[in-house]
């Protein structure tokens, strides 16, 4: 079924992947999916869904990131990885318009969400944002219930909601919290753990509908097995979302994502100034065995970072 | 569940109509809400032109009755007699000296607490304490003035030290103004002096300096600005202290040569004129707000000294 | 560090005389700055007990029920409570919102660069320090503009004590408003929500409480204000209860300024047993404050 002379289509790779889910524990199905992936996924994504051109992020006159391309494919996940200030979580914010709420800030250069200019003027950032979700480093619940923490988004963006009730219950069982906290939906969500918090982030984001999800190190702040049900929980989202993960952790990166972008920081030689750059992309696989430049294979081996 | 899954999925599902561009909804309620906050902050600035016309125009009147030198150099107030006299030096002089007075206290007592607040106190300490300072400035003013009234000038003045004073005194309302503006001077240069960087003061210790020593040559130098635009606020809330200086400073507008003399202040005046009834438009009327135009230009000038003050310490750390 | 140490210590003789923390200057400076702080309180303590002492009999029934009169037997503080109940109350409805908004407007919305909303934050910070008799006189200005006769009326009073506190509430919600944090309003953005939406929906509901203190505290100060009323001419005999926004008033400040102006004996009581209950109602208005900033306040 999965001999190397056989191509698969996206639709059979999906179906494939089902089965092999159905039948597996979440724990488990992890690793399998990782190399069923790894195995299955085309060179090129099949479908581009975001599309970075030639982009430049300053803030003020300070160039944060400069030169990126780079197309993310639909219902794939995609890690961001490198050293710090390389500028990954920068880029991260300029996917959903995040970056704007920032003084200064300002992208040279196209990002496209499925054909569209999400910078072009007569776009709406707030219907940006909706479209693409992000998840950030530190839970950060809002000091309401849980019940209201998922019902936010569906609320202050005005979709057309039949049952909230079902809506909640649905986006707490997709981020697998639906178990935990049933019976206190209507309990303040500070009480929750941290990795219950951010799971719970999670469900909020999936509860507006978007089609991608941007995480911005979503489990650093978790400690290990709360990190490995995020993970978890990744595999799971990524049949029906997009998502790009921006992680310090390579072994992460390995583990969940299809596709892996290295990022590095140059300094300039007049300033001083660090901007970062796009060094190496491509499936995980690729990246973390077989590493076409010296700087991500040293960045990999930890030489370097 | 997952074939329903793979349908409902809104990304992957077949058939789904081209996402539109991201045209947003119109929101034209909250253009009007983010309108609406502006002009509440608007407000503030009518706030301030309102002020300046309610004074300048009356005073307008006033100067063309009266020439500003004569205002701002006779040393004879006496608006309401029939040989009107418009030299407002009696009041300037009585204000001079119940703010200076005030400032004799406030200055020593509210750095002389700050300094023990900020280097010596402990945390907890600190909680008890501030408090407590700040009831002295959740006084009302009327209160304090009943005080200086009844306590402070005829019992401990008169009775106590028998000083050889009146009903009334420039020393009573600036002794009891000076504790007034105590938690001002102390609350601001506190900030100051908390804000000087720990390192600074470990440096000075490890040179064998203790803590008084830290204090005086290192963090009171370093929280001078600060310290100073605690002083200048403090003296723009003595300038403008009304109640006080009605019941305890007089109300003979007259040059004030000692502290034991009786005097009225710029805001004394304004409070008792306007007790009796000035008829619109009459000179009487006028000359409460050529009073209170100087009044308004004095603590402004001060108020900016003191938020100039602040800014350069803001800025050093 | 650890040599410098080193180096001082076999200096200890020298160091206990002159710079040790028990020297005796060192001893003195402590004990002047605690004098300067005991100072200020045994004022304090003076100033409560000589006024309980002063008003002890006159604090009745009286003061509450009946209305000012020739004779300190007879007279009470009724329309002077009343009348401050009223003008602080229009206060709190004016003011609050405008405050409040103002505060939105400058820390969430204002463009910082902008020249007007520099003026407009160098400005607040001025207003806050003009002395409380100027705003009497901008009522009164503005009143005579409106063509009112009698200037000694509810709403005139109110609009004096607003503008008074409208700063103190402008910079206590805006310190409400920032110690929301960003993380907040991120969460909140990236879900779809519009800036507005984010802070009527998660910035202000959480500032609440700071809002709600700040508001107190500045309203605690317009209670104990008489300066600015004083000018509105609110220093008149008023036998009657105030009963709406253009009725006329008088103040509990007012009206312990007027009768510590008296000179029979008894009315100085009676100023201060208005001054007892002033003085009450400002305790437990500031113990309000602290119990909703302490009971309330979100712990992020």
């Amino acid at each position: 079924m999965n001999s190397s002379s056989h191509v698969p289509t996206a639709a059979e790779r999906r179906s494939l992947e089902d089965d092999t889910l159905l039948h597996q524990q979440p724990g488990m199905a992890v690793h399998l999916t990782g190399r069923r992936r790894a195995a299955t996924l085309p060179d090129k994504p099949d479908e581009t869904i975001l599309s970075v051109k030639d982009v430049d992020v300053y803030y003020g006159k300070f160039r944060a990131v400069t030169g990126v391309n780079l197309d993310f494919g639909l219902n794939e996940i995609t890690a961001l990885i490198g050293p710090s200030g390389c500028g990954k979580s920068t880029l991260l914010r300029t996917l959903n318009r995040m970056n704007d709420l920032v003084e200064g800030a300002r992208v040279d250069g196209s990002i496209t969400f499925r054909g569209t200019d999400m910078y072009a003027p007569e776009v709406d950032a707030i219907e940006v944002r909706r479209r693409i979700g992000m998840v950030f480093q530190k839970p950060n619940p809002f000091p309401k219930s849980i019940y209201d923490n998922i019902a936010y988004g569906p609320r202050v963006t005005g979709m057309k909601v039949e049952n909230m009730d079902d809506l909640v219950e649905e986006a707490l069982t997709k981020s697998a919290l639906w178990g935990e906290v049933k019976d206190k939906l209507k309990q303040s969500a500070f009480g929750l753990s941290g990795g219950q918090q951010q799971r719970l982030c999670i469900a909020r984001t999936i509860a507006v509908k978007p089609d991608v999800i941007l995480m911005d190190e979503p489990a650093s702040a978790l400690d290990p097995i709360s990190t490995m049900r995020i993970e978890d929980l990744m595999h799971e989202l990524r049949r029906e979302y997009t998502i790009v993960i921006v992680t310090h952790n390579m072994q992460q990166a390995a583990r969940v994502a299809d596709r892996t972008a290295f990022f590095t920081a140059l300094a300039d030689e007049g300033t001083g100034d660090r901007t970062g750059v796009l060094v190496e992309y491509g499936k995980t696989s690729q990246i973390f065995e077989d590493p076409k430049d010296q700087r991500t294979e040293d960045y990999i081996s930890g030489r370097f970072g | 569940m997952t074939a329903v899954q793979e349908k409902g999925g809104p990304a992957s599902a077949p058939g789904r109509p081209a996402p539109s561009p991201f045209k947003g909804k119109k929101r034209p309620g909250e253009a009007i809400i983010i309108l609406v906050l502006r002009l509440a902050a608007v407000v503030t600035v009518l706030t301030t032109i309102g002020i300046l016309l309610a004074l300048l125009i009356p005073s307008l009147g006033f100067f063309r009755e009266v020439p500003v030198t004569e205002f701002l150099f006779g040393d004879r107030w006496s608006p309401r007699f029939a040989d009107a006299s418009f030299g407002v030096l009696p009041l300037i002089s009585a204000t001079l000296w119940t703010t200076g007075i005030a400032l004799l206290i406030a200055v020593p007592l509210g750095l002389g607490a700050a300094v023990l607040l900020s280097e010596y106190a402990s945390p907890r300490l600190r909680r008890i304490l501030k408090p407590i300072l700040e009831i002295l400035a959740g006084v009302p003013t009327v209160v304090y003035g009943y005080f200086a009234l009844t306590f402070v000038q005829a019992t401990v003045l008169r009775e106590w030290v028998g000083l050889d004073t009146g009903a009334f005194s420039v020393l009573a309302a600036g002794l009891v103004m000076g504790v007034m503006i105590v938690p001002t001077v102390a609350s601001i240069s506190e900030d100051a002096m908390s804000a000087v960087p720990g390192a600074l003061r470990q440096g000075s210790a490890a040179l064998g300096a203790n803590r008084m020593q830290t204090s005086m040559r290192v963090v009171f130098p370093a929280a001078l600005s600060g310290i100073v635009a605690a002083i200048v606020l403090g003296v723009s809330r003595a300038v403008g202290e009304t109640m006080i200086v009605a019941l305890a400073a007089g109300s003979q507008a007259r040059v004030v040569g000692n502290p034991l003399e009786q005097g009225q202040t710029m805001t004394g005046f304004i409070a008792n004129a306007a007790l009796g009834d000035s008829r619109v438009g009459s000179i009487e009327y006028d000359t409460l707000f050529a009073v209170g135009l100087l009044l308004f230009l004095i603590t402004l000038l001060v108020n900016f000294i003191s938020i100039r003050f602040v800014r350069r310490f803001r800025e050093a750390y | 560090m650890r040599s410098i140490v080193d180096t001082v210590q076999p200096l200890g003789h020298r160091r206990s005389k002159y710079s040790g923390e028990k020297s005796p200057t060192s001893l003195i400076f402590l004990l002047l700055i605690w004098a300067c702080l005991a100072f200020s309180f045994l004022f304090l303590v003076v100033l409560i007990v000589t006024t309980i002492i002063d008003g002890s009999n006159k604090f009745t029934s009286t003061l509450f029920t009946e209305y000012p009169a020739s004779s300190p037997e007879r007279a009470g503080a009724r329309p002077a409570i009343l009348g401050s109940v009223w003008v602080i109350a229009t206060t709190a409805v004016l003011t609050i919102p405008l405050g409040v908004a103002a505060a939105v407007h400058l820390e969430e919305f204002a463009d910082k660069k902008l020249w007007i909303n520099r003026v407009i934050e160098l400005n607040v910070q001025n207003l806050a320090a003009v002395p409380a008799i100027v705003y009497g006189l901008l009522a009164l200005a503005f009143l005579t503009l409106l063509g009112v006769q009698n200037k000694n009326i509810v709403i005139g009073g109110a609009l004096a004590l607003s503008l008074l506190i409208l700063p103190v509430i402008i910079i206590s919600t805006r310190e409400a408003i920032r110690s929301v944090p960003l993380e907040i309003r991120q969460g909140s953005m990236a879900l779809g929500a519009s800036k507005w939406q984010t802070v009527w929906r998660q910035v202000l509901p959480a500032s609440v409480p700071g809002i709600a203190t700040g508001s107190i505290l500045a309203l605690s100060r317009a209670l104990g204000e008489a300066a600015p009323l004083l000018v509105l001419g609110a220093l008149v005999f008023v036998s009657f209860d105030p009963n709406g926004i253009l009725s006329g008033f008088t103040t509990m400040p007012i009206q312990i300024f007027n009768w510590t102006g008296r000179p029979q004996a008894g009315f100085q009581e009676l100023a201060a047993a208005a001054s007892i209950l002033l003085l009450g109602l400002l305790v437990l208005m500031n113990g309000l404050a602290i119990y909703i900033r302490n009971r309330f306040q979100t712990r992020w």
